[in-house]
C-alpha cells in the first residue's frame, strides 16, 4: 500500500507547488481590504499569509478523499469487507504534531503581529487601547457617533465642531473614538480597514493611517434596527492642504451650532429612549 | 413481559380527539394566553405609559406564561404529578403503543418523541427556510425592494431565530431520542416524561416565536443584541419568551441524555465500545446542559429590562450592552458546537458501515468530541473582537479559537482513516456524509480568517461570516441531518425510501449549495454587510448569481419532501431490516422496532464496527438469558 500513499503525496505536492504561489502573487494582491491605509495594508497581508497557509491543509484532505474514493471504490453488488484496520499510532501522533504546530505557529505569528506591529490597530480595541502604532505622530483625534440611522464626526482638536461628513488627512495617524447614543452600531470603513463598534456609553478606539487619497465608504455593521442597511456614507482622504481648508469651511458652518450642542464628551449619556422599529 | 402484552385496543377516533392533545393544548394555550393578557394588564395599569411605550410587556409575558401552562396542561402533563399527589400508584397511563393519534400526545416511548422530533423540527426547518428564499427575492436587486426594509429585517430575523432554535435539537432530537437508547441497550431514556416534556416545548416555542410577525416582526437578528431588543416593538417579547423556552428544553434535553448515557448503558458496553455517535450526542448533551442555561439567564434580565424597567443592559441607567453580548456568545459559541457535534457523530458511525472497515482511530475521534465541549467554552469573546473588549484579551481568544481546530482536525483524520483502504460504496447516507467533510472542510477552515484578529477587522459581520457558519451549519449539520435521515429513517418509519429522488435530491442539493454559499465569501471580502437589504449595485451580479443557486437549493428541499411523501404514503414499500448490513445494535432489532425495544436487556460483546474482522461476534447478545440456558 505504500503506492498509493506515494501517489497521494506527490499529488498534493505538486498542487500545492501550483497553488501556493498563485494565491500569493495572483489572488494576493486582490485580497480585501487592500492598500488604502497602514492598516488595510497589514490585514491584507495577513489575508494573503492565511490564505497561502490554508491551501496546503485543503489540498492535502480534497486530495485524499478525492483519491480514496477513486481507487478504494467497490463495485457489485456483494458486499465486502475492508481490511480491519484500527489506527496507525505513528500517523496519529504525526497528525496531532502537526496539526499543533501549525496552529501555535499561527497564534503565535497572529499575537507577536497584534502586539508588535499593532496589526488589529483598526479594529476597535475600546476606551483604552494596547495594540498602539508605533513611529507615529502626533495624533488626530476624530469622534464617530451612531445613532439610528445616522453617523456624525466632532473634531476635538479643531473645537469640537460636528460634521455629517467625514475627512481625514492622508498620511495622518487618525485615533477615532467610536461612541453611540441609542443602541449598537459598527463603525466599517472597509477600505481603510477599520471596524469598531459603537457601544453606548462606551469609547471604542481604533487606528488608521491613510496611505493615498481618494474616497472610501463607511457602512454599519451591526444590526441597529429598521434602516440598518441604509446606515452608509461616504467619507475622504485629502491632503493636507484641502483638509485644511475643509476644515475651516465646516467650523464655520458649524459655529451657530456649536452653542446648543454640548461639551465634547467621550462618550454620551442620552435620556432611555422610546420605542421604535 | 413482551412487547404484545402492552398493546392496546385502538379507541373509537371521538376518543382520540377529545381528551388530551394537541387540540386541547392549542384551545387551553390560546386561552391561557388571553387570560394572562387580561391579567397582565390589570396588574401593569399605565405600565405602557411609564416606560414612554406603545405597548404593555407585562401583559404579554404573563399571557405568554399562562398560554404555556394552558399549553402544557392540554397535552396532560400536569396529570401524573397530581394524580401521585393525590394518592393513586404510578401508572404506564402516558406509554400509549397504537395509532396514528400517539404522535400528536404526550408519549413516554422515546421513539414517538424521536418522530415526533423529525416532524415537527423539520416543519419549522421548512418555514425557516421559506424565510430565506423570500431574503433572496429581496436581494435580487440592490436597491428597489419587494419588502420595506422593517419586513425584510423581521424575516432575517425570524429565518435566524427559528433555524438556530430549531436545529439545536435537529439532530439530537429526532435521532438521539430514537437511537440512543437502542444503540446501548436501554429501553428507555432515563426521565422519559422530561422528554415528552422537552419535545412539546419545542413547537410551543415555534409558535411563540411565530406570533412576532403579528406583533410587528423583530428587528434585532438571531442574536438579539440587547440595546436594540431592549428598544424594540412588542414583536420582542415573542423572540425572549421563545428562546427562553428552547432553553429549557435544551437543559432538560442535554440532562436527560447525558444521565442516560452515563447511567443506563447494558452490561458489557463499556465507554471503549460505545457507538461514536453516542459520544457525539454525551458531547452535545454536556454543551446543551451547561450553554443553554446561560441563555435563560441573559433573556430573563432583557424580560427584566423591558417589562420591570430594569437597566442590566441600558447604559445610560449604569448597565452594559457587554453583559449581553458576553453572556449570549458564552451561551452562543458552544451552541454552535451542539449544532456541529452529533453531525460528527452521525458521519463517523455512517463511514465505517460503507467503507466496510472498523472505525479508524476511534479513542482519538473521543478525544476530538470532548475536545471540542472542553474548548468551547473558552473561545466565546471571538465574536467582540471589534467590539471595544479589552484589547489585551485578543491574543488569548485568538489562540484558543485556533486551538479548536486541532481537535476538528481528528475527525477528519478518522474520516480519513477509516476511507483508507476500504471498500466504499456510494449509496445515499455515504454521499451525505463525504459532502460533510467537504462542507466542513471549507467552512471550518474559513474560520481561521475569523480567528486572526486583523482578517477579522474586515470579516466580522460581513458575509464572509454569513457564509462560514452556513458551511458549518447547513453543510456540516444539515447534511448529517439527511445522511442520517437516509440512514435511520427506514429504521424508525419501517418503509424504504426511493433511492432514485434521494439520489437526485443530494446532488442538487450539493451543487447548488456550494454555488449559493462560496460566493457569500467573495461578497464578504468586497464588503457586504450582513443583513442588510441595501448594497452596493457593483455586487447585484454576484447576489442575483446566489438568490438562482438558493432557489435550487430550496427546489432539492421539495424533492426530499417529495420522496418523503412517496414513500411513505403512495409506494410504502416495508424496509428491509439491515439494509445497509450495518454491525450497530439498532439494526439487529426488527423492523419497525418493537414497543419495547428488547425483550431482554442486550449484553455487548464487542464494538459495533467489527467489519473485516475473522470470527467477530455480534456487538451483542440480544437474548442473554436464552443463550445462557441453550448452552446449560
Amino acid at each position: 500500500m505504500k503506492g498509493h500513499a506515494f501517489r497521494i503525496v506527490a499529488i498534493w505536492l505538486v498542487l500545492t507547488v501550483i497553488a501556493v504561489p498563485l494565491v500569493v502573487l495572483v489572488l494576493g494582491p486582490h485580497l480585501p481590504p487592500g492598500r488604502f491605509s497602514v492598516e488595510a495594508k497589514d490585514q491584507t497581508s495577513a489575508n494573503t499569509v492565511l490564505t497561502a497557509l490554508l491551501m496546503p491543509i485543503v489540498l492535502l484532505v480534497l486530495v485524499f478523499f478525492g483519491y480514496s474514493l477513486v481507487a478504494f471504490r467497490h463495485r457489485g453488488p456483494a458486499i465486502e469487507d475492508g481490511p480491519p484496520i484500527r489506527g496507525h499510532g505513528p500517523t496519529q501522533l504525526t497528525w496531532v504534531l502537526a496539526t499543533g504546530a501549525i496552529v501555535t505557529a499561527l497564534a503565535v505569528w497572529g499575537s507577536y503581529t497584534l502586539v508588535e506591529t499593532a496589526r488589529g490597530a483598526g479594529g476597535g480595541q475600546g476606551p483604552s487601547p494596547t495594540d498602539l502604532p508605533k513611529g507615529h505622530s502626533p495624533r488626530l483625534n476624530i469622534q464617530v457617533i451612531a445613532q439610528q440611522w445616522e453617523w456624525t464626526f466632532r473634531f476635538p482638536s479643531y473645537g469640537g465642531f460636528e460634521t455629517r461628513q467625514l475627512a481625514l488627512p492622508v498620511h495622518q495617524l487618525v485615533e477615532f473614538h467610536v461612541t453611540s447614543l441609542d443602541i449598537t452600531h459598527s463603525f466599517w470603513a472597509y477600505r481603510l480597514g477599520v471596524k469598531a463598534d459603537a457601544v453606548p456609553g462606551v469609547d471604542n478606539v481604533a487606528f488608521v493611517t491613510a496611505r493615498k487619497t481618494g474616497s472610501f465608504t463607511i457602512r454599519c455593521a451591526e444590526l441597529c434596527g429598521l434602516w440598518h442597511g441604509h446606515m452608509y456614507r461616504t467619507g475622504y482622504v485629502m491632503s493636507r492642504s484641502d483638509f485644511n481648508t475643509w476644515v475651516a469651511q465646516q467650523r464655520k458652518a458649524d459655529a451657530a451650532n456649536l452653542k446648543d450642542l454640548g461639551p465634547y464628551r467621550r462618550s454620551y449619556y442620552p435620556q432611555p429612549f422610546h420605542r421604535a422599529g | 413481559m413482551t412487547s404484545a402484552a402492552f398493546e392496546r385496543e385502538r379507541r373509537p377516533l371521538w376518543q382520540g380527539v377529545i381528551g388530551f392533545n394537541l387540540l386541547s393544548a392549542l384551545v387551553l394555550g390560546i386561552g391561557g394566553f388571553f387570560l394572562g393578557t387580561w391579567i397582565g394588564g390589570q396588574i401593569a395599569v399605565g405600565h405602557d405609559y411609564l416606560l414612554g411605550t406603545n405597548q404593555n410587556d407585562v401583559g404579554l409575558f404573563m399571557g405568554y406564561l399562562f398560554g404555556t401552562i394552558g399549553w402544557l396542561a392540554g397535552l396532560g402533563f400536569f396529570n401524573y404529578p397530581l394524580a401521585r399527589m393525590a394518592g393513586r400508584p404510578p401508572s404506564h397511563r402516558h406509554h400509549e403503543f397504537a395509532g396514528i393519534g400517539r404522535y400528536f400526545r404526550l408519549c413516554t416511548d422515546h421513539k414517538v418523541v424521536g418522530i415526533q422530533y423529525f416532524f415537527g423540527v423539520g416543519i419549522f426547518f421548512f418555514i425557516g427556510g421559506l424565510n430565506a428564499m423570500l431574503m433572496r427575492t429581496e436581494l435580487l436587486r440592490p436597491v428597489e425592494h419587494p419588502f420595506p426594509a422593517g419586513q425584510y429585517i423581521s424575516l432575517v430575523s425570524l429565518h435566524g431565530t427559528m433555524m438556530i432554535m430549531m436545529t439545536s435539537a435537529f439532530i439530537v432530537g429526532p435521532f438521539a431520542n430514537f437511537l440512543v437508547p437502542l444503540m446501548i441497550g436501554s429501553r428507555r431514556l432515563a426521565f422519559p416524561r422530561i422528554e415528552s416534556l422537552t419535545f412539546w416545548l419545542t413547537p410551543l416555542s415555534g409558535l411563540v416565536l411565530m406570533s412576532a410577525i403579528a406583533r410587528g416582526g423583530l428587528p434585532t437578528g438571531w442574536t438579539g443584541y440587547a440595546p436594540l431588543a431592549d428598544q424594540a416593538r412588542a414583536g420582542m417579547d415573542a423572540y425572549i419568551f421563545a428562546f427562553i423556552l428552547i432553553g429549557i428544553s435544551l437543559t432538560l434535553l442535554g440532562m436527560n441524555l447525558l444521565t442516560t448515557i452515563v447511567t443506563m448503558r447494558a452490561p458489557g458496553l463499556t465507554w471503549a465500545r460505545l457507538p461514536i455517535f453516542v459520544w457525539g450526542i454525551l458531547s452535545t448533551a454536556i454543551l446543551m446542559a451547561l450553554a443553554a442555561p446561560v441563555l435563560v439567564a441573559a433573556q430573563l434580565m432583557t424580560v427584566m429590562d423591558r417589562a420591570a424597567n430594569t437597566g442590566y443592559y441600558l447604559a445610560s441607567q449604569g448597565g452594559s450592552p457587554y453583559l449581553y453580548e458576553n453572556l449570549w456568545w458564552f451561551f452562543g459559541h458552544p451552541e454552535v458546537y451542539i449544532l456541529a457535534l452529533p453531525g460528527f457523530g452521525i458521519v463517523l458511525e455512517i463511514l465505517p458501515v460503507f467503507a466496510r472497515k472498523p472505525l479508524w482511530g476511534y479513542r482519538l475521534a473521543v478525544a476530538g468530541m470532548l475536545g471540542v465541549t472542553l474548548l468551547s467554552f473558552m473561545v466565546w469573546q471571538h465574536h467582540l473582537f471589534v467590539s471595544g473588549m479589552n484589547s489585551s484579551l485578543r491574543p488569548f481568544y485568538m489562540f484558543t479559537t485556533e486551538l479548536i481546530s486541532i481537535p476538528t482536525g481528528f475527525i477528519f483524520l478518522n474520516g480519513m482513516g477509516t476511507l483508507w483502504r476500504g471498500r466504499i460504496r456510494f449509496s445515499v447516507p455515504m454521499l451525505f456524509a463525504l459532502a460533510f467533510f467537504f462542507n466542513f472542510l471549507i467552512g471550518g477552515l474559513s474560520g481561521i480568517f475569523l480567528s486572526d484578529v486583523a482578517s477579522d477587522v474586515t470579516t466580522h459581520g460581513s458575509y464572509f461570516v454569513m457564509a462560514h457558519f452556513h458551511y458549518t451549519i447547513m453543510g456540516g449539520l444539515v447534511f448529517a441531518f439527511f445522511a442520517g435521515t437516509y440512514y435511520w429513517l427506514p429504521k424508525m418509519l419501517g418503509f424504504a425510501l426511493n433511492e432514485r429522488l434521494a439520489k437526485i435530491h443530494f446532488w442538487l442539493m450539493f451543487v447548488f449549495f456550494n454555488l449559493t454559499f462560496f460566493p457569500l465569501f467573495a461578497a464578504g471580502f468586497l464588503g457586504m454587510p450582513r443583513r442588510v437589504s441595501t448594497y452596493a449595485p457593483g455586487l447585484q451580479g454576484l447576489n442575483d448569481f446566489v438568490s438562482a443557486s438558493a432557489f435550487v437549493l430550496g427546489f432539492s428541499m421539495l424533492v426530499f419532501i417529495a420522496n418523503l411523501v412517496y414513500s411513505l404514503v403512495f409506494a410504502r414499500v416495508p424496509a428491509v431490516e439491515n439494509p445497509w448490513e450495518s454491525k450497530g445494535l439498532e439494526w439487529q432489532l426488527p423492523t419497525p422496532v418493537p414497543v419495547l425495544d428488547f425483550e431482554r436487556i442486550p449484553v455487548f460483546n464487542t464494538t459495533p464496527y467489527e467489519y473485516g474482522v475473522p470470527g467477530a461476534p455480534p456487538v451483542a447478545t440480544l437474548a442473554p438469558g436464552a443463550v445462557a440456558a441453550a448452552g446449560r
